[in-house]
């Protein structure tokens, strides 16, 4: 069963010009706005720079299906990258949202944002083995690397997940793969929203193959995985209408008509601990909502207080991030304490001494 | 090079009288118990690499959150450094005191503050040993997923602080992926809150940057796990190979069968041999190699895969496959593997364990090469390791009062793991570099890139107090490290003339 790697996946290596890009940056103190497809660019606080983009430095550099790992540069779309990876029944095990065919992957790094599976599966920090971070001097450093465990150093491949560009440019980034499910399998309870919670509580203290479970419009959605004959006694159990599997897809992309461009009232990302109960506010209904995650990231689009709903999912164990269309003084993502921006600040001072990296994206001082 | 501190090439350090320090501690902290007598400080020399041993200034040993926050504000305000210990079952000297420094012991914190069956989660002080926590969440059918072998004696803030793992993270994950929320306090004596009980919470992963930095950023003073419900079923399988490359491949096919086992571990002929002669866990003595491999899950589905892999085993040339008949004769199998470091101790005056990892098609390739140390070194090797994720752990067979022969582990160790690096690997998958791999981390990066290391430090800890001297090299550690390299793989032209 020996296998050979598939490496050659047509590419460019273009990290040279983004350092020399860097350096001249830094040495005007230049601002910069990186942008991959710019395809996540309504994610975040507006960025007032001039634009860097990674699409030119794209391309799978390494790929073993036996390792489970592969290698890829930021510009590179995140639909070939996917592409790729299903030739040899694989997959990002953390299901990504793609925003078109211009999403790449550098995006999904810098703003890791997971889909459906996260709960059960994780999100996109736990699959990431290594990043070639391209620093405020222009230089491309390594941490991390492929292989599956590695404590030597900082974990400074994880802190860049999220920190959506500000702390330096991400070049390329190794990730741990997984194959794909023997078996897949949807489906549609028609449920109160009450009583969805006690279901998923109860199921998720026993070890069933469930990998997607989101309740919306008075039903509960399921997603099975796993062995044939596990997702089909589970199935037989469980009960309800069979649901199409693209129905996941369309979550993931988040193009359900709930997520629909034509509702101009804001979107709003909850994420809670999956049990917190109803929020209690009454300005919002908790059923009008999506409950994705077995109801640990929920979905809301309304024009409300956004101070109240943010002091609500604090005491919820959780935060709220207003996740578009902006809105005038709103902060898209939920304020720090004192101490801890203190910390950031200093680390954003630390790796981005010049303050090029996409400033305020993420907050207005960092 | 010496193991201990060396300010010439790590750094001067502050150089606080002792017994100010301790007049100062002891006024702020009259409740504490602080040991300063050599007999009373002597357990705390050393951790589970015990031979690297110094003496700290002072032994703190805290009861409340209050008081370890006071000893970190006035330990910043002295200048003085602290070392954080947790169990002392590290293997990278991690926990080393300084002579200089306090060490600042969590033991006492050891109370599990909650289980939450139905958030699934446990939240618990740093000083809980790893293994307490599955105890308690079994009444709920739950259970915490990474299991280092010391999990009996190791304490959850070590495990954060070293992102340990265990033999069921290839399925379910490392420290890092199983702590959702930690409450450090910073050498100022703030406190931060890292993660969230939610998925995700927002800003920077701080609780992705904190898991693994060994103390050197902050002091984890409270954990939240994530729990697991129990697999239905587990079973194992244990196939003998009269040849470890064979075995090394067999690892790969099963992974490319599109099967991720909950654990699958392989040791060599001289592990088998000890870990025989300890626990009699039934293993094949005369094999070259075993591979253990615990399927589990959902009943039917383990039974299938079970049968998948029986196929691969025998196709990659097992000389024969066993499954374990009963839960007695799994956790047997089990209890080799889990003990083979003592076992291994038994053979020898002292082993020093290696934790190199590599990519998995480099095994054959790097057995080969240890094989090669070993002869030409004089020192014999036994090899276990987590095959499934590459981790291999070469356990050095020495005696410490044989003349010269520890450092002659020590060079046989650094080769080792220079080897790792060069096929693409790292010095340390899960043990850490503490203070024992410290010039190897000048071989797996570049000057800038531990540059960059040390500017993540600088935003938690500018003035260094925090354990130094582990996990990051100086420049000038480097820049010797590599001229004593230099000077030792160039040919003795001036010996010989
Ligand atoms: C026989 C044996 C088998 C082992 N098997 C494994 C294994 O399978 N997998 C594995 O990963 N490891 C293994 N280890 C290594 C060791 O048990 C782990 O590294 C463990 O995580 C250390 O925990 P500890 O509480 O003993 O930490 P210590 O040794 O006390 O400290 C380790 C490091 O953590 C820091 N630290 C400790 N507590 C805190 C805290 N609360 N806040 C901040 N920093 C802190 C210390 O400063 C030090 O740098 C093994 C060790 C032995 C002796």
């Amino acid at each position: 069963m020996a296998s050979t790697a598939p490496t050659d996946y047509p590419g460019h290596d273009a990290s040279a010009a983004l350092g020399e890009r860097l350096r001249q940056a830094a040495a005007e103190r230049t601002p910069l706005r990186i942008v991959g497809g710019d395809t996540r660019h309504f994610y975040g606080r507006p960025v007032e720079g001039e634009t860097l983009s990674t699409a030119e430095h794209h391309g799978i550099t390494f790929y073993d299906p036996v390792e489970l790992v592969v290698s890829v540069r930021a510009g590179t779309p995140l639909t070939e990258l996917e592409a790729a990876l299903a030739e040899h029944g694989q997959m990002l095990g953390f299901e990504p949202p793609r925003f078109g065919e211009a999403s790449t992957v550098g995006g999904m790094i810098a703003t890791g944002l997971s889909g459906p599976r996260r709960p059960w599966a994780g999100a996109v920090r736990d699959f990431v083995l290594g990043i070639r971070l391209i620093n405020h001097e222009g230089i491309e450093q390594r941490f991390g690397g492929q292989v599956m465990k590695n404590v030597a150093g900082y974990d400074l491949s994880r802190l860049m997940v999220g920190a959506q560009g500000s702390l330096g440019v991400i070049g390329e980034v190794s990730l741990k793969v997984i194959p794909r499910p023997l078996t897949t399998q949807s489906l549609r309870l028609e449920l109160p929203l009450a009583d969805a919670r006690q279901r998923l509580a109860e199921w998720g203290r026993e070890p069933l193959p469930i990998s997607a479970a989101a309740w919306l419009d008075g039903a509960l959605h399921l997603r099975l995985e796993g062995g044939p004959s596990s997702v089909a006694a589970t199935r037989e159990r469980i009960g309800g209408d069979d649901l199409d599997n693209a129905w996941w897809d369309a979550l993931r992309d988040l193009a359900l008509p709930f997520f629909s461009a034509d509702d101009a009232r804001p979107l709003w990302r909850l994420s809670l601990p999956h049990r917190a109960p109803d929020l209690g506010l009454a300005e919002i209904d908790d059923t009008a909502m999506l409950h994705d995650w077995a109801g640990a990231q929920r979905w809301l689009r309304a024009e409300l207080d956004s101070e109240a709903l943010r002091e609500a999912c604090r005491e919820a164990g959780g935060h709220a991030t207003c996740y578009g269309p902006r809105v005038a003084g709103v902060e898209p993502f939920t304020p720090l304490s004192a101490v801890l921006m203190k910390y950031h600040r200093n680390l954003k001072a630390e790796l981005d001494p010049h303050g090029i990296f996409n400033p305020g994206r993420l907050y207005a001082d960092l | 090079m010496n193991i201990l501190y060396d300010e010439r090439l790590d750094g001067p350090l502050p150089n606080r009288d002792p017994a100010e320090v301790q007049a100062d501690l002891a006024r702020h902290l009259p409740d504490m118990t602080l040991l300063h007598r050599e007999e009373d400080m002597r357990p705390f020399e050393c951790d589970g690499l015990s031979v690297y041993r110094a003496l700290p200034m002072l032994v703190a040993l805290p009861d409340t959150l209050d008081q370890v926050r006071t000893l970190l504000a006035r330990c910043h305000a002295l200048g003085v450094p602290v070392v954080t210990r947790g169990a002392g079952t590290g293997l990278s000297a991690g926990s080393l005191p300084l002579e200089q420094g306090v060490l600042l012991v969590l033991s006492r914190f050891a109370r599990i503050l909650e289980i939450d069956p139905e958030a699934r989660i446990a939240r618990v002080q740093p000083g809980v040993r790893n293994l307490a926590i599955s105890e308690a969440a079994a009444p709920y059918g739950l259970y915490y997923a990474p299991d280092p072998s010391s999990q009996i004696a190791c304490s959850i803030g070590g495990n954060v602080a070293e992102n340990a793992g265990g033999v069921h993270c290839l399925k379910y994950g490392l420290t890092v992926h199983n702590v959702i929320q930690a409450q450090v306090l910073t050498i100022e004596g703030e406190t931060l809150t890292l993660g969230s009980d939610a998925l995700d919470a927002p800003g920077f992963d701080l609780m992705a940057l904190f898991t693994g930095s060994e103390g050197m950023l902050g002091v984890v003073t409270e954990i939240t796990v994530k729990l697991l419900p129990k697999p239905e079923t587990a079973k194992v399988l244990m196939a003998s190979f009269d040849d470890v490359e064979k075995a090394g491949l067999a690892v790969g096919d099963i992974i490319e069968a599109g099967i991720i086992p909950g654990g699958l571990e392989m040791m060599d002929k001289l592990a088998i041999q000890a870990a025989e002669d300890f626990v009699k866990a039934g293993y094949p003595v005369g094999a070259e190699a075993i591979l253990l491999c615990e399927l589990d899950g959902v009943e039917a589905d383990v039974d299938d895969d079970c049968a998948r892999v029986r196929r691969v085993l025998e196709a990659a040339g097992a000389t024969e496959v066993r499954q374990a008949r009963d839960e007695a004769e799994r956790a047997r199998f089990w209890a080799g593997r889990k003990n083979a470091f003592p076992a291994v101790g038994r053979m020898s005056p002292d082993y020093y364990c290696m934790d190199g990892t590599i990519p998995r098609r480099a095994l054959p390739r790097v057995l080969t090469g240890i094989a090669e140390l070993s002869e030409r070194y004089g020192l014999r090797v036994a090899n276990v390791f987590h095959a499934g994720d590459g981790n291999m752990h070469p356990l050095i067979l020495f005696d410490a009062n044989r003349e010269g022969e520890l450092d002659v582990a020590e060079a046989l160790g650094g080769e080792i793991l220079e080897l790792c690096v060069a096929v693409g690997g790292t010095i340390t998958g899960e043990h850490g570099v503490g203070r024992e791999k410290i010039n190897q981390m000048c071989a797996q990066f570049r000057p800038d890139e531990l540059a960059t290391f040390r500017a993540a430090k600088a935003a938690f800890d500018p003035a260094e107090l925090l354990n130094p001297g582990k996990n990051i090299p100086t420049p000038a550690r480097c820049s010797e490290f590599k001229t004593i390299k230099q000077a030792a793989d160039a040919p003795a032209t001036s010996e010989q003339g």
